[in-house]
């Protein structure tokens, strides 16, 4: 093992894994590091993977990568307690390639991911802790592991750890991040035989289903669940905000229990076996929670960076076409042999440049909004389920009147003037 | 069967523990006097602290390493750590 690395990578997720692969393939010297005892010990995500930032990675990954099912349908739920407001798009055009977006096991996918950075030339170490970047004049030229003699050194260290980043917090990228910057969320991995899947979900074989599910799902506090179907299993998970997870004084695993229990989704999970629990935190703080990504000698990618779209559940393809951004930044940089900060922020102008930042800057107001006026979630779900619910009841009323009822029973709740300003800071917020 | 409660969901589970705790509680006094709800006991999702009265116990063998516990701690009273490497949870699907 050479003393001094061109580059070393801390964390084999697909943030980092996406950086040491285009640098090995690129002829660098990489050092990539994993904590867990494998890529993806450590590692969670309700389960969608989109097809554009991995293949602009590897080609045609589908055809070899450990893939579940490709999403042909995606559905969106606002449930009550007893009822759901449906609306969702089916079409056959993402069962074929070049598909849209895989269901994935992230312990498999990751394994395969970073065999093929090993492939291009990285060289990964397992069951090892990055303590601290060592730093000598400002700038970062190595990190400290917890390996006996675990100094190693390169020329820049890109920090892929994850969203509780202590490397980019103790390098003064960011500070502690709030509860409401974070969601928590719990998932369970439910076997159910492949069959029962297809007929309950009404797909073929290699057919996906999402549904994401708000309202009732967190009891009415800002967060979703989802349900989301693998080959012969189904990943089921609900999360919220740290914060509203303290406000409410809630039990995540009791939440997941409420979820599993609804009569909305009970069906679609009975007879299932319980194959793994699993706890993570997303970024969701956004736009405004995005840490310093660049400094001298060093590059901070993917959920360490707080690159998550929680609106569109984007994550895991924002840290990997970051990775991407970090990895051709750092390649110019070995070119000129300069790592200073202003060669590095090329990274950061390319990221900002990028759908990433775009589309965190559009949705920059959502969670914030969304968290101070709960009415959303709490009040206007159960009330388009009213709403829903009588006006497809046949009962003799004549359909004009049901829409004057309807109308009045929303402004009666929460008063004409009040609904008008829920809908423009809603459309304010998503715009 | 689909799990039913938290001890049945941290059972699936496979973990790799070391013989020290990766997480501390720096002052349990603070817990005792300043923290009537002890809101980790509630949102930790592994029950990982538990009041026994005048201390909190940390289970950090169930812990499945999310964060949650110091950004959520009012009192910024608990150290977090990450395991030694290859230590703690150990994914195996999701």
């Amino acid at each position: 093992m050479p003393e001094k690395f061109d580059v070393i990578v801390v964390g084999a997720g697909p943030a980092g894994t996406s950086c040491a692969y285009t640098c090995a393939k690129n002829g660098l010297n990489v050092l990539l590091i994993e904590r867990g005892e494998y890529p993806g010990a450590k590692n969670v995500m309700g389960g969608v993977l989109y097809r554009q930032q991995m293949e602009e990675l590897i080609p045609d990954f589908w055809k070899e990568a450990p893939l579940e099912r490709p999403v042909i349908e995606q559905r969106f739920w606002m449930m009550d307690k007893e009822s759901v407001l449906s609306f969702g798009y089916k079409g056959l055009e993402w069962g074929v390639e070049p598909y849209n977006n895989f269901t994935v096991l992230r312990a498999q996918f990751d394994q395969w991911f970073a065999k093929k950075a090993v492939e291009a030339g990285a060289l990964l170490i397992t069951e090892t802790v990055v303590t601290e970047c060592i730093v000598e004049d400002g700038k970062v030229v190595g990190v400290r592991t917890d390996r006996p003699d675990g100094e190693v050194f390169a020329d820049v260290v890109v920090l892929a750890d994850g969203v509780n980043s202590l490397l980019s917090k103790q390098l003064g990228f960011h500070k502690e991040f709030r509860p409401d910057e974070v969601a928590l969320t719990v998932m369970e991995v439910v076997n159910l035989p492949k069959d029962k899947i297809n007929d309950r979900f009404n797909l073929e074989d290699n057919q996906g289903c999402t549904i994401e599910i708000f309202g009732d799902s967190t009891k009415g506090n800002l967060g979703t669940a989802f349900l989301y179907t693998n080959k012969e299993s189904l990943n089921i998970g609900v999360g919220t905000t740290l914060s509203s997870m303290i406000k409410a004084k809630m039990k995540p695993y009791e939440l997941l229990d409420y979820l599993k229990n609804h009569p909305m989704v009970k069906p679609f999970i009975a007879g299932g076996e319980s194959a793994e629990y699993l706890a993570h935190l997303i970024p969701e703080g956004g736009y405004r929670s995005v840490p310093k990504v660049a400094g001298n000698g060093v590059i901070v990618v993917g959920d360490a960076a707080q690159l998550v779209n929680a609106i569109h559940r984007e994550g895991s393809n924002m840290a990997m076409h970051s990775g991407l951004l970090a990895a051709e930044t750092v390649i110019e940089a070995h070119r000129l042999g300069n790592f200073s900060q202003s060669m590095l922020n090329n990274y950061r102008e390319a990221l900002y440049n990028s759908f990433i930042i775009k589309d965190l800057e559009k949705y920059k107001d959502a969670a914030h909004t969304f968290e101070k006026y709960p009415q959303y979630f709490k009040e206007y779900v159960p009330m388009m389920n009213q709403a829903a619910s009588k006006f497809f009841t046949v009962d003799g009323t004549p359909k004009r009147d049901k829409q004057k009822q309807i109308i009045k029973n929303m402004t009666s709740q929460r008063g004409t003037l009040r609904v008008l300003q829920d809908l423009y800071r809603a459309w304010k917020a998503v715009k | 069967m689909s799990t039913k409660n938290i001890e049945e969901k941290q059972y699936l589970l496979r973990f790799k523990c070391d013989t020290k705790s990766h997480l501390t509680v720096l002052d349990h006094d603070v817990c005792m006097t300043q923290c009537p709800d002890k809101i980790c006991t509630v949102f930790c999702p592994a029950e990982v602290y538990k009041w026994e009265g005048t201390r909190m116990q940390v289970g950090y063998e169930g812990c499945h390493e999310c964060g949650s516990c110091r950004i959520g701690c009012p009192y910024q009273n608990i150290k977090w750590e990450y395991p030694k490497g290859g230590h703690g949870i150990v994914f195996r699907l999701a």
